[in-house]
């Protein structure tokens, strides 16, 4: 893999890693299995779109792709608080909405961007696009990051943390969990949609199909990040899906660029069988880990830390 | 609440060893095929992307490597072709294109919209042959059809869309309805609806829409023009074309002739098909990234449009929608299946 390869991987799944920060927030610390998150990140990725092809500044077109997604978070808790319906089915009623608004939104199935102002062309002077883009992906990251690990450490993030862990205990705290579950989603979505947003300006446009598969990339980096870096601080958890997300992204950029892989039979159509495969190699290290602690003689902690 | 279970550094550094092994292993193979296309005299590589595998995407590349090969760029002798599809996933899409742009080719050829706007957003120098693009304007790929002046070029897909409507009128020269199944998630189709539109009316035929998100949707939508229309048309859509056989049960209970724009479809359930060859559309992406391997800038060399339209009629679906193609069209078919 050469080094601009491996820069795109990063700038690809650090934009990611925002929306998978996202997903760990619903699904982790509210325990809401949310699948708005297939339609809040062409949401994002739409309104960002329309706002800067309209000339808006593109960093407030990120905000305004933000919000919407923050309002399709409300309206998906909204269908589960208020109106009693399950989870799952809230959000992929959501997901299913946001398809026909975010045609309404671009007016066609696809939005190009193609020579417009980006929040990364500010910054590219030359041919150093591709640092660039890294490093505005990962000074979003890196806010993102730190504005979680802060807002789960105050009075209300730790009641919303309080609201996924055992919500009967929460309430009999005086805590308003459906409260906690709209302003949990609202942050998760703003997350993806913001994910959504910076990605549509890497890709050259926004297109109605972007947001496939969102739920399943943020999924697999939540779980690899905690099978890679596993920890209970909220500082480590949020580094853990960083990592994930972009570890994910590697994983298709060396089933994408490897000869390895190609001289021994697999071609272009084994792509997400591969992404696949790499995947459950990582996710097989904490069997690993335990056997080859136990070899070393360290059997005993091994299993501990292993054993649920 | 998030509550992890195992602390411990270990897998995070068995997980840095297999990935920096990987990307290690990967290093050097890359290394080691460069070298070996270097030793060629006059060597080129080209390197290919598809948003997906389909068969008129993949006609395309199929016709591009084979004009290549016209041209004197032989793959596996002085051409080195590196293919990727991004299987459907615009995230994918976007690192292929920038892969792309870290191998530095000697031209890219992105075949389809997202792939497209994904590599010419990935480099500015390379030059870049886009293909099975209906509004390449539009799009932003190019600024004007005739010679870029970018490092973009490339053949486009835009239907005309007079030929059909034509079509239809020697097939049925009553018809008043035109039902026109479609997803609204792909350009090519909204584009062509909206052009449709305008041509139909203008000659007094209305065209009645059957949206379609999904392709388990097609059978409901075409079922919702049943007594609505005289004919069902249908253009290059992914869904409809994944789906065809739910048209071909629909149109076959109802008797409501079915003609498209893929000629692929006409074993599938078409009465008559009129649309662009793309095997041919591949051929023309071929000859012009085989100009730009000579040595053209791609700037400098005009879009093409497809014009080559093949035109088959399907006899035995004819005649099960409760209709005859008339001999005129029959005559003109270059391919016909009794």
């Amino acid at each position: 893999m050469s080094m601009i390869a491996f820069f795109g991987a990063l700038e690809s799944g650090l934009i990611y890693a925002l929306m998978a920060l996202g997903v760990l927030i619903s699904f982790r610390i509210l325990d809401f299995p949310d699948l708005t998150a297939d339609g809040s990140f062409p949401l994002g990725g739409a309104v960002a779109a329309l706002a800067i092809v309209s000339g808006v500044n593109p960093w407030i077109a990120c905000m305004l792709g933000m919000a919407a997604g923050m309002a399709a978070g409300v309206v998906t808790a909204f269908l589960n608080v208020k109106l009693g319906i399950l989870h799952l089915l809230a959000g992929i009623l959501v997901m299913t909405a946001l398809y026909s608004i975010n045609l309404r939104i671009m007016g066609a199935p696809n939005l190009s961007l193609l020579g417009e102002p980006t929040v990364f062309s500010a910054f590219i002077d030359g041919n150093n696009g591709t640092w660039v883009r890294v490093l505005v992906a990962l000074a979003v990251v890196v806010l993102a990051k730190l504005f979680l690990d802060w807002f789960f450490s105050t009075q209300t993030g730790l009641a919303m943390r309080a609201t996924g862990s055992n919500p009967k205990m929460a309430q009999a705290q005086g805590i308003n969990t459906p409260m906690m579950i709209v302003l949990g989603m609202a942050i998760s979505n703003g997350l993806i949609a913001l994910s959504g947003a910076l990605f549509v300006q890497t890709q050259g446009g926004a297109d109605v199909s972007i947001g496939i598969g969102t739920i399943v990339i943020g999924l697999a980096a939540v779980i690899i990040g905690e099978t890679v870096l596993t920890a209970k601080r909220i500082f480590w958890i949020t580094l853990s899906v960083v990592i994930g997300a972009v570890l994910y992204k590697l994983f298709i950029q060396i089933a994408l660029s490897s000869q390895t892989l190609r001289s021994i039979g697999f071609g272009p159509q084994d792509l997400n069988l591969v992404t696949a495969l790499l995947v459950v190699i990582v996710l097989m290290l904490p069997k690993y880990r335990a056997k080859v602690l136990s070899a070393l003689g360290v059997g005993k902690t091994a299993q501990k830390t292993v054993s649920k | 609440m998030y509550n992890p279970n195992r602390v411990n550094g270990f897998a995070k550094l068995l997980g840095v060893t297999l990935l920096s092994a990987a990307l290690f292993g990967c290093g050097n193979n890359n290394q080691a095929a460069n070298t070996s296309t270097d030793a060629g005299v006059d060597a080129k590589t080209v390197a290919i992307t598809a948003i997906v595998e389909h068969p008129a995407l993949d006609a395309v590349r199929q016709g591009a490597i084979e004009e290549l090969a016209a041209a004197g760029f032989k793959e596996g002798d002085n051409l080195t072709v590196n293919f990727q599809s991004a299987q459907g996933n615009m995230a994918t899409a976007g690192q292929i294109a920038k892969q792309f742009a870290a191998d530095n080719p000697d031209a890219i050829i992105a075949i389809a919209t997202p792939s497209a706007q994904a590599v010419v957003s990935a480099t500015n120098t390379i030059p870049v042959v886009f293909s099975a693009v209906t509004e390449p304007v539009e799009a932003k790929l190019v600024g004007k059809l005739d010679g870029s002046g970018t490092n973009v070029t490339g053949a486009s897909d835009v239907l005309p869309l007079e030929p059909q409507v034509a079509l239809i009128k020697e097939l049925l020269p009553a018809v008043k309805n035109i039902g026109f199944v479609y997803s609204p998630g792909e350009v090519n189709s909204t584009v062509t609806l909206k052009n449709l539109k305008q041509i139909a009316e203008a000659q007094g035929i209305t065209i009645v829409e059957a949206p379609a998100q999904k392709s388990s949707d097609i059978a409901m939508a075409a079922q919702s023009l049943v007594g609505k229309v005289d004919v069902i048309y249908t253009s290059t859509d992914n869904n409809v074309i994944n789906a065809y056989e739910a048209l071909t049960q629909v149109a076959k209970e109802a008797k409501i002739p079915l003609v498209s724009s893929d000629p692929s479809v006409i074993e599938r359930g078409a009465s008559v098909a009129l649309g662009v060859n793309y095997k041919d559309l591949g051929r023309e992406t071929g000859k012009i990234t085989a100009r730009i391997l000579k040595g053209e800038k791609a700037g400098d060399i005009p879009v093409y449009a497809a014009q080559t339209l093949d035109l088959l009629v399907s006899k035995k679906y004819a005649a099960e929608q409760g209709i005859t193609v008339p001999q005129s069209i029959v005559d003109r078919a270059s391919k016909v299946i009794e």
